[in-house]
Order: C-alpha cells, then sequence, then structure tokens
C-alpha cells in the first residue's frame, strides 16, 4: 500500500453476523406471527435459538477484537455515545409505557360521558410489602456494582470486584424470582388477568417489558463477572464494565419510576373501592 | 482536485460477490443496497398508486372488483365494488413509502455513503451494526410486502387500515397480515434506530481534524438531526404497535373501550412519533438540496448557521405538534389552540431554509443542470406544500379540511414528493461520483420536466377537490368530483412514466454512461470532502485523514 493509515479508527472486515442475525430476526418474527394464529412455535423458537446465537459470537468476536487492542481510546469514546443512544432509546420505549399507564390513570375511561365501562374490583397489591422488597433489592444490586467498579477503579482486590459483581447478580436473579412469583400469585391465588382491563394490560406490560430488561441486565453483569475472572478488565479500560453498570442503574431508576407510579399511586388513584 | 490520489489508493477488489455484498462492513456498499432496496420498494410502492389512480379516472368501480381485479375496463362484466384491496393498496402504499422508501433512500443510501465521506470519516462509527441495519430494513420490506400477499380481513389477501394503522381497524383485522406488518414496522424500526446511534457516533466521534462542530457541511448536519429524531421517536412507535400487538393477540385492552382502553390513545403515541417521522423523510433532502442550490448557483450557501441552527429547531418543534394531526378528535380549546400556535412557529425554521435558498441563488451564476432543477423543483414542491400547511394548521379551517383531498395534497407536496426532488436530485448530483460515469443531461432534463409537470397535474387538482370536499381514502367518488380527478389520474400515468425513464437513466449511466475521470465533475463550488475523491471512491477512503487545507475553504460556513 502506498499509503499507511494515520487513524485510529476501528476498520472492520466482512462479517457474516448481520446477515445472519437479520435471517434469524426474520424467521423468529414471521414464526411468531404463525404461532399466534396456531401453526405452531417451531420457526419461531428456531429464529429466537438463531438470533441468541447471533448475539453470542457477534459479542464474542467484538471481545476478541478488545483483547487483541482493536479499541483504541477513540473507538471506546464511540462505543460509549453508542450506548448512552441506545439507553436513550430504551427510555423512549418505556415512554410509551408510561405514557398509557398515566392516560388511563389521569382520563379514567369510566369518567368519559356516556362511556358504559365499568372498572372491575380487584384485588389491591400493597405497595409496602413485596414490592418495597424488590425495590430494595433492585437498588442494593445497584451498590453492588458501584462496589465492583469502585474497586475495579481504584485498584482494589480482584476479589471485591468478583463479589460485587456476584452480589449484584444474585440479586437480580433474585429480583426476577419475586416478581415471577408476584405473577403467579396475582394470576392464580388472586382474581388478576394478563388481559380483559386496561389497568392488567399495562401492569404486565410495562412490568413486564422493565423485567425482560431485568433479565438481560442479569445476563449482561453475569457476563462481566466471567471476564473479570478472565481477566478482562483494568482499572484504565473496562468499557463493557461500565456498558453493564449503566445499563443496570437504567433498569433501576425505570423500576423506581414503576414503584412510584404503578405501585404506590396507580393501584391506589387509578382503581375504584 | 491535485490532491485525489492522497485520500485513496487504487488496488485490486478481492472480495468475492457474497462477501461483498452479503457481509459487508463499507458504508459505500451499504449505501448502495439502501438505494436499490428503497428503489425497488419504490417501485412496488408506486406501482400501487398507478393502480389507485386508475380506478379513481373515472366516477364508479372499473377495475377492483370482488368478481377479481382487471387491468382493463373492458374486461367489463359485473363489478361489484371491492374496498377491501382499495385499502389494502392505500395501507401498503403509505407503509412502504414511510418506512421503507423514503429514510431508507435519504438516510440510509445518501447518508450512509456521503456523511462519512463529508466529514473525513475512512468509515461509520460501528460498521457491522451499519449492515445490521441494512439486513433488518431488508428482513422488514420482506415482511411488509410478505403482508400484502398474506390473508388478512374480510376473507381477503393483505391489511386495509391506512398506514397509520389506528385501532379498531388495525385491532380488528383479521388474519395474520396485520401482524406481519406490525412486525415489519418494528423490524424497519430497530434498523433505522441502530443506524441512527451509527450516525450520531460517526458525526460526533469521527470528524476530520479541525472539523468543528459548526463547520460540518449541511448534509452532514441534516443526518445529524435526523438520527436524533430517529434515536427519539421510533421507540416511541414501538411501544405504540407492541400494544397493538398484544391487543390483537393476547386480550391487553390499550386501545378497547370495553376493557376501559382509548382509541385516542393510540393516536397521540402514533403521532407523537408520527410527527417528527415527517421530518426525518424531509430534513436528509433539504441537506442535500443545499449543496446542489450552492453548486450550481457557484455561490457558497448563503447563512450557513442559520441553516444549522434552523435544522436543529425544525428537529425540537417536530416533537410539540403531533395532536395538529387530530384536531377532530375531540380534543379540548386549549389543546387545540396550544398545538395550532406551536405548529405555525414551524413555518420560522422553514421560512430560513427557503429564503436562505433564494438568497443562494440570488446573483449567483446558476447551471441548469438535472439536479440544480430538481432542486429548484423542490422549493416550489416545498413551498406550496408549506403554504397550505399553514391553511391546515389553522384548527378552525381544518374542520372543513380534515381527511378531504386537501391534505392529501397538501403532504404529497410538502413531504412525499419534495422527498422524491430531493432523492432524485441527489442521484444525479452523486451518480458520476458513485459510479464515476455521468449521466446524460438531456434525458436528465426531460426526466425532471417530465417529472415536475406531472406531479403537479396529479396533486394540484387535489386541492380543489378538497375544498369542493371530497373526502380521502374511497374507492369511488359522485359525479361532481370526476373533472379533476381525471386530470389527477392522468398526471399520475405520466409521473409513472418519468419513473419509468428515470430508471432507464439510472441503468444506462452505470453500464453505458460517458465515463469522467475529474474528482469533481461539476465546478469548484462543489466543495465537500467527496468532491477530493477519485470517482468512484476506492473500497477504503481517508485511510489518511484529510488535512484540512482539502476542505476548510472559508466560503462554505
Amino acid at each position: 500500500m502506498a499509503h499507511e493509515k494515520n487513524h485510529d479508527y476501528h476498520i472492520l472486515n466482512p462479517s457474516i453476523w448481520p446477515f445472519a442475525g437479520s435471517v434469524a430476526a426474520f424467521a423468529m418474527l414471521f414464526g411468531a406471527v404463525l404461532w399466534m394464529h396456531d401453526s405452531g412455535p417451531w420457526l419461531f423458537l428456531m429464529g429466537f435459538v438463531g438470533v441468541l446465537y447471533v448475539m453470542y459470537a457477534w459479542w464474542a468476536e467484538t471481545v476478541a477484537e478488545n483483547q487483541v487492542g482493536d479499541h483504541t481510546p477513540v473507538v471506546l469514546i464511540g462505543l460509549r455515545y453508542g450506548f448512552i443512544m441506545f439507553i436513550m432509546s430504551e427510555v423512549m420505549f418505556f415512554a410509551a409505557w408510561f405514557w398509557s399507564f398515566f392516560k388511563h390513570a389521569l382520563y379514567p375511561m369510566q369518567d368519559y360521558e356516556g362511556s358504559t365501562y365499568v372498572a372491575p374490583e380487584f384485588y389491591h397489591v400493597n405497595a409496602f410489602e413485596l414490592p418495597l422488597i424488590n425495590t430494595l433489592i433492585l437498588l442494593l444490586s445497584g451498590c453492588a456494582v458501584t462496589w465492583a467498579h469502585h474497586a475495579l477503579v481504584h485498584g482494589g482486590q480482584r476479589k471485591d470486584v468478583e463479589h460485587g459483581l456476584l452480589i449484584a447478580v444474585l440479586l437480580g436473579v433474585l429480583f426476577t424470582a419475586f416478581q415471577a412469583y408476584e405473577y403467579n400469585y396475582l394470576l392464580t391465588v388472586k382474581d388478576w388477568t394478563f388481559g380483559g382491563d386496561k389497568f392488567f394490560s399495562n401492569f404486565f406490560m410495562a412490568t413486564g417489558f422493565h423485567g425482560l430488561h431485568v433479565i438481560i441486565g442479569t445476563i449482561f453483569l453475569a457476563i462481566c463477572y466471567f471476564r473479570v475472572r478472565k481477566g478482562h478488565f483494568t482499572a484504565e479500560s473496562h468499557m463493557g464494565f461500565e456498558a453493564a453498570a449503566w445499563y443496570w442503574h437504567f433498569v433501576d431508576v425505570v423500576w423506581l419510576f414503576l414503584f412510584a407510579a404503578v405501585y404506590i399511586w396507580g393501584v391506589g388513584a387509578s382503581l375504584p373501592g | 482536485m491535485a490532491d485525489a490520489a492522497v485520500h485513496g489508493h487504487e488496488h485490486e477488489d478481492q472480495r468475492g460477490f457474497f462477501t461483498r455484498w452479503f457481509m459487508s462492513t463499507n458504508h459505500k456498499d451499504i449505501g448502495i443496497l439502501y438505494l436499490l432496496v428503497g428503489g425497488l420498494a419504490g417501485f412496488i410502492s408506486v406501482a400501487f398508486t398507478v393502480y389507485m389512480r386508475m380506478e379513481l379516472m373515472e366516477p364508479g368501480v372499473q377495475y377492483m372488483c370482488l368478481e377479481g381485479a382487471r387491468m382493463t375496463a373492458a374486461a367489463a362484466g359485473e363489478c361489484t365494488p371491492n374496498g377491501h384491496l382499495w385499502n389494502v393498496l392505500i395501507t401498503g402504499h403509505g407503509i412502504l413509502m414511510m418506512f421503507f422508501v423514503v429514510i431508507p433512500a435519504l438516510f440510509g443510501g445518501f447518508g450512509n455513503y456521503f456523511m462519512p465521506l463529508q466529514i473525513g470519516a475512512p468509515d461509520m462509527a460501528f460498521p457491522r451494526l451499519n449492515n445490521l441495519s441494512f439486513w433488518l430494513y431488508f428482513a422488514g420490506t420482506s415482511l411488509a410486502v410478505m403482508s400484502v400477499f398474506s390473508p388478512g380481513g374480510n376473507g381477503q389477501l393483505g391489511s386495509g387500515v391506512g398506514w397509520v394503522l389506528y385501532p379498531p381497524l388495525s385491532t380488528n383485522e383479521a388474519g395474520m397480515s396485520m401482524d406481519l406488518a406490525i412486525f415489519a414496522v418494528h423490524l424497519s424500526g430497530a434498523s433505522s434506530i441502530l443506524g441512527a446511534i451509527n450516525m450520531i457516533t460517526t458525526f460526533l466521534n469521527m470528524r476530520a481534524p479541525g472539523m468543528t462542530l459548526f463547520k460540518v457541511p449541511l448534509f452532514s448536519w441534516s443526518i445529524f438531526v435526523t438520527a436524533w429524531l430517529i434515536l427519539l421517536a421510533l421507540p416511541v412507535l414501538a411501544g405504540a404497535i407492541t400494544m397493538l400487538l398484544t391487543d390483537r393477540n393476547f386480550g391487553t385492552t390499550f386501545f378497547d373501550p370495553a376493557g376501559g382502553g382509548d382509541p385516542v390513545l393510540y393516536q397521540h403515541i402514533l403521532w407523537f412519533f408520527g410527527h417528527p417521522e415527517v421530518y426525518i423523510v424531509i430534513l436528509p433532502a433539504f441537506g442535500i438540496i443545499s449543496h446542489v442550490i450552492a453548486t450550481f448557483s457557484k455561490k457558497p450557501i448563503f447563512g450557513y448557521l442559520p441553516m444549522v441552527w434552523a435544522l436543529v429547531a425544525i428537529g425540537v418543534l417536530g416533537f410539540v405538534v403531533w395532536a395538529h394531526h387530530m384536531y377532530t378528535v375531540g380534543m379540548s380549546l386549549t389543546q387545540q389552540s396550544y398545538f395550532m400556535l406551536a405548529t405555525m412557529v414551524i413555518a420560522v425554521p422553514t421560512g430560513v431554509k427557503i429564503f436562505s435558498w433564494i438568497a443562494t441563488m440570488w446573483g449567483g451564476s446558476i447551471e441548469f443542470k438535472t439536479p440544480m432543477l430538481f432542486a429548484i423543483g423542490f422549493v416550489f414542491m416545498f413551498t406550496v406544500g408549506g403554504v397550505t400547511g399553514i391553511v391546515l394548521s389553522q384548527a378552525a379551517v381544518d374542520r372543513a379540511y380534515h381527511d378531504t383531498y386537501y391534505v392529501v395534497a397538501h403532504f404529497h407536496y410538502v413531504m412525499a414528493i419534495a422527498a422524491a426532488f430531493g432523492i432524485f436530485a441527489g442521484c444525479y448530483f452523486y451518480i458520476p461520483k458513485m459510479t464515476g460515469r455521468m449521466y446524460p443531461e438531456f434525458l436528465g432534463k426531460v426526466h425532471f420536466w417530465a417529472f415536475f409537470i406531472a406531479t403537479n397535474i396529479t396533486f394540484f387538482p387535489q386541492h380543489f377537490l378538497g375544498r369542493q370536499g371530497m373526502p380521502r381514502r374511497f374507492i369511488d367518488y359522485p359525479e361532481a368530483f370526476a373533472y379533476w380527478n381525471y386530470w389527477s389520474s392522468i398526471g399520475a400515468f405520466l409521473s409513472f412514466a418519468s419513473f419509468l425513464l428515470f430508471i432507464g437513466i439510472m441503468a444506462y449511466t452505470v453500464f453505458a454512461g460517458r465515463k469522467i475521470n475529474a474528482a469533481n465533475p461539476w465546478n469548484e463550488w462543489a466543495d465537500t470532502l467527496e468532491w477530493t475523491l477519485p470517482s468512484p471512491p476506492p473500497e477504503h477512503t481517508f485511510e489518511q485523514l484529510p488535512k484540512q487545507s482539502d476542505w476548510d475553504k472559508g466560503t462554505a460556513h
């Protein structure tokens, strides 16, 4: 080559993962439509496994690139920008669900002139029992991540980093388990249903999408735990860890809004009786 | 340019076909893929409209019959109107154009190809993610086209609910067609969001040394602002259509009044996305037009800084005016007043842009090459549509015009046809750069005049029809509306013919156009960085970052 490159940007080789991932996503969504129309879940499941595999393979490649030093400082800044914007888009996704929740809570259909809708009576969750415990679990988990981060940045023991992450992951799993318990309790023991009324719709879809994000965040933190054990992170360079921590805090904040709006205020204000 | 060779080097391209086009991590190749697939989806979508205008040419229903869709009225016999088919075509046209044609062509195509070149970046910030955006878009397009041919409502194929997918139509439409359309929009949304993240990061992080924010060319700025709109608006749409999906399939009642839900809520969330969406469609065209007008007026763009801030202002205002699409749903007067005033404010930054384009041309030595014709056509169409937009922004006037052909004429002028003029201007302006071949100038001009006259014949009479009270979205109309509908259809056929001519010109240029060797086939006022590269640019560009003297002429900003 006549001219050597004089920049630190990351120019990548061709990769099959984007194409493979899109084929898998297509199969997954087309399969989901077939499944919803009673044609069996098989195409969906194949597509889903494909998507998961592509995620694994792609990010494994990214981690490997990181380890051989492709991620120069300028590339890391780009990754940070990118991840912050990803979280911003997630915030706007939740905006839609909160919009629906607040609309229905502030302007319930039974108040509309001529409406024949009667809000159903149902069991009220006490926000200061299990939901409060879950709030504390999630916040504590955030503290554990911060402990791990602190230990990492300030050259603490690798053991501290590992323990902090492990605690964070376990608390994340505990949160998910409690949520599953609550759903199950409300749906089977009490008189809640998944659909049928706008409150149930908002409750299950908003907390459900939050729960999905908790699961994703837990996996993200777990991967960071294993990467710490492999010695991937240094005090100076630990972009993957930072991203996981940011994501985890984002999940925290969404929960705080859910807790305040849906559990404390919503159950009281939007419901009769 | 003497330093053309500095930024690229010729070497044998060793990538195989599959590697180059399916596994690409190259922003220029991905940009070309976007343009090709966008063009294909555009052709399908335009073909729908030709069939619709055929049906609307005469009162009565001649072609879309329950007995079978026909291509000739003479095939006569009984004809029971098939409103479902009509609705499906209208829905398909809207969804394809909004999500799968204009954004991919302008943002995905030109944005990918030229934004990194203009800022002197070797590629996008996340080249692999870039390819994921394209292939998710392709998967989404496939789902959208499949939706038209899948079992849908009324025991027929496809969904006839309108591109806005309002409930209860969309929640009650039978079959899997609607679900496919919803997932198509999900995929396209994911594709656009990932693309937006990529564009913003590239813009912020990879500008050439010395290129401060307010020295960035206007097209790159327009892509940057567009990307923010996509990033913040598309996820909200994803939430809304997910609610539709669960209402349809899992028994939730977000939009079903029987379960306390509210269909108007969907309209609010949809338009909170939908209004930024129309700026997503038009802003990149603003960017292209600015460069074309400056180049062929042989002057620097008038008022660079106000132009940038006008883009930003339009982007911000785009988020706070959504309910002007819904004046008639029963909002309070206070709400209507707010949305009316906020909407009118948008005329200020768009006015800044229009007057700056005119001021750029003023006193310039104007060269009427094809891209310039399209740019002037853009300014004309956009202004006409903008003026009718001011009319429609008034809640009181909208009482009469809501859901009439006046609205159809308005948004086709201001957004659809204006965006098409932007795309065509971009195609003619940049094809010498992308292919190293010059388009045939005479045919380009023929294309322009045919398209300009045809679109005006199509849409201008629709103002009259709207003022007469002809409602939109119907397969048939009373005798009284016949005259202008006839002309509108003639215009549509003519513009389809000009579209075919355009495809022919592009194909001819790519395969047999006159070869050009110059890095810059225009003049020294095309002074952004892409014009310092060989035509076509090599596989890798700016492996050596450009020097400030390559691009900073002190005139462009």
